[in-house]
């Protein structure tokens, strides 16, 4: 006989009560642990469309001087000392310490050409790493696949009086329009899209990039240590976040996450309080009980001991069952949260360890003063017979 | 050196405005050995001096040695480790923790000791025993007959083999035979060399102690004795029991 057989005889007997405390518990764990692991799988999930949605991280060619160019209006700059990126060297950037997080890279050179009597900005680029970069691209037609074609931004097709099938000759040589994209209302609406091979042999820039795009993963990483690491990499480039995208995502995502962590406190108020009450219910209950264990000379430790580790017990079990049913709860519910089906349930063990940690944590909280309230029972007033 | 020496016992009690004197400064002193019945009325303070002799009870003035040690200047929780390892208490409802078997009912004071399991089981065993109450220890308390539980009761104040034994009316919820026989077994253990200091109501339960303080009115009015008639008429100067 110790202590914790009194702690286990009781709860064995009051097993409807304590099954109504467990179940509570585990309600409002269970309720904590859906709403964090779906804003985890779906802020994850949001993270990642965002993040592969366009570039956050642009490469440019280190220069010394100032562009003088406002509200799209270049007014020419004064430039000197340019250094060009080797295509060679883009190979560098998978070797970063977060290379992981990086979805795709994009790199392109530009330059001037005519076509058909205009003057005509010419891209290269390569379409399996643009079309996974920009997603909102809609397409008329479909991407290049060989080196005689070409795709048109629909500006360009409209001045350029040019239909998918069409012809056009760059440099005397004869291209054939495969795709024209649907208006975007950015830049690239009055661009000619060619293979980048093709637009650096077309220009004289063999081997060499004008500026890379890249997307990269925000999520576990600060897109500042990348832009740093790529930077490293390439110390001839210019590499920058662009903090307007990354910002804006934060922000977004950040304000999901605190709601979520308000809901969170609204139940573990409400969990702490069924606690209390449950918990101040039995200790009036045993009153002549506990008056017993101080007359035959039970400390106030040992009265509270008894009280908190039921508590105890009560947590671990609640926290248990909460995890069980919040994890069920939460796959049940993400396909009708989240866009796209193939989101994935974020099995985090931080959530499983952390909603033990809260469930103990609570009960034995919230039994504190029930403890206490126990361990300072009068004895004589508690048997009433002596 | 008595076992138990009381001096100007005093307590009261505050009810609403008033002040209650349940004890009004009373003395006495009770050998080892000895089976000793406080008597008295209702309101005469017989529950409330069992309650201070038990450490239960801070007195409001006075003081209880129990064993030369003077019960309220122990520190803390040291008076509850004086409990656990001196006195023993049956209370008149028997108070059986509900949940637990005979035996673990037994065991409990040992909850807090260091004994090891055996040990302690083999303990419980033998207090159950000397109550006459082998066989039964699986059971829980409302399997048993107020006289078992009694029993039990009994044994459970006695497995730490304390110096005194406090009972509180314990044959207040019996039928008249299982109250003898209780009365007997109380005897029997006195016989053995357990002190017992018993509160009754009961005048024929004086019959099986050694001698009978009377209260009346928070104050010790007479010796009485084993048979003996009481007086009520005088107070009494402190006496050994």
């Amino acid at each position: 006989m110790k202590l914790h057989n009194i702690s286990f005889n009781n709860l064995r007997r009051r097993k409807a009560k304590m099954a109504f405390l467990t179940v509570g518990l585990a309600v409002g764990i269970a309720t904590i642990v859906t709403l964090i692991t779906l804003t985890d799988s779906m802020s994850g999930d949001v993270e990642r469309k965002m993040d592969e949605f366009g570039a956050n991280i642009l490469i440019t060619p280190q220069q010394n001087g100032l562009a003088m160019n406002y509200g799209g209006i270049s007014l020419g700059g004064v430039t000197f000392d340019q250094k060009e990126i080797l295509e060679s060297d883009l190979s560098r950037i998978s070797t970063i310490k977060n290379s992981r997080n990086i979805s795709a890279v994009a790199p392109k050179v530009l330059g001037g050409v005519t076509m058909a009597g205009r003057q005509v900005l010419l891209i290269g680029v390569q379409f399996d790493k643009e079309l996974k970069l920009k997603q909102w691209w809609k397409l008329f037609g479909e991407a290049p696949k060989a080196d005689g074609e070409l795709l048109l931004g629909s500006d360009a097709a409209r001045a350029l009086n040019v239909m998918i099938g069409d012809s056009l000759e760059i440099k005397g040589e004869r291209f054939k329009v495969t795709g024209i994209l649907e208006q975007t209302g950015s830049q690239d609406d009055s661009l000619v899209f060619v293979r980048l091979a093709v637009a650096q042999r077309l220009l004289g820039k063999v081997g060499r990039i004008n500026l890379v795009e890249v997307a990269a993963l925000c999520s576990g990483c600060p897109i500042g240590d990348m832009v740093l690491q790529i930077a490293e990499k390439l110390p001839d480039a210019k590499v920058s976040a662009i903090q307007q995208v990354v910002e804006g995502r934060l922000k977004a995502l950040g304000q999901y996450r605190r709601f979520s962590w308000a809901m969170s406190g609204v139940v573990i108020f409400i969990g702490s309080l069924i606690v209390f009450v449950t918990m101040m219910g039995s200790v009036n209950e045993r009153t002549t009980e506990i008056g017993v264990f101080r007359a035959i000379g039970f400390r106030r430790s040992h009265i509270m001991r008894i009280i908190l580790l039921e508590a105890a017990v009560i947590g671990l079990l609640a926290g248990l069952l909460g995890y069980g049913a919040g994890m069920g709860g939460a796959r049940l519910a993400l396909p009708f949260m989240a866009e796209g089906k193939q989101v994935a349930l974020c099995w985090d063990t931080q959530v499983a360890f952390g909603s033990l940690g809260l469930s103990l944590g609570l009960a034995l909280l919230a039994s504190l003063y029930p403890a206490l309230y126990a361990s300072r029972l009068d004895p004589t007033e508690a048997l009433r017979a002596l | 050196m008595a076992l138990i020496e009381v001096r100007d016992l005093a307590k009261n009690y505050r009810c609403g405005d008033e002040t209650v004197e349940a004890l009004r400064g009373i003395d006495f002193d009770i050998e080892t050995g000895k089976f000793i019945t406080i008597m008295g009325q209702s309101g005469s303070g017989k529950s409330t001096l069992l309650s201070v002799l038990g450490g239960l009870n801070h007195p409001s003035r006075g003081t209880v040695q129990i064993a030369g040690i003077d019960l309220y200047a122990l520190p803390g929780e040291k008076l509850a480790d004086f409990r656990s390892s001196t006195l023993g208490f049956v209370f008149q409802s028997f108070n059986l923790i509900p949940y637990l078997s005979a035996l673990e009912n037994v065991m409990l004071p040992l909850a807090i000791s260091r004994m090891k399991g055996k040990d302690k089981r083999a303990a419980a065993g033998e207090a159950l025993a000397r109550v006459g109450l082998g066989g039964r220890e699986d059971r829980l308390p409302n399997a048993l007959s107020g006289g078992e539980q009694e029993r039990v009761a009994i044994a459970r104040a006695m497995v730490n083999r304390p110096d005194i034994l406090f009972a509180d009316e314990p044959t207040g919820n019996l039928d008249s035979k299982t109250a003898l026989e209780m009365m007997h077994l109380f005897r029997a253990l006195n016989d053995a060399g357990q002190t017992v200091v018993m509160v009754t109501h009961n005048p024929e339960n004086c019959g099986y102690s050694d001698r009978t303080i009377h209260l009346k009115d928070g104050l010790v009015v007479g010796k009485g004795g084993s048979g003996s008639p009481r007086d009520f008429l005088t107070p009494v100067s402190p006496g050994v029991y």
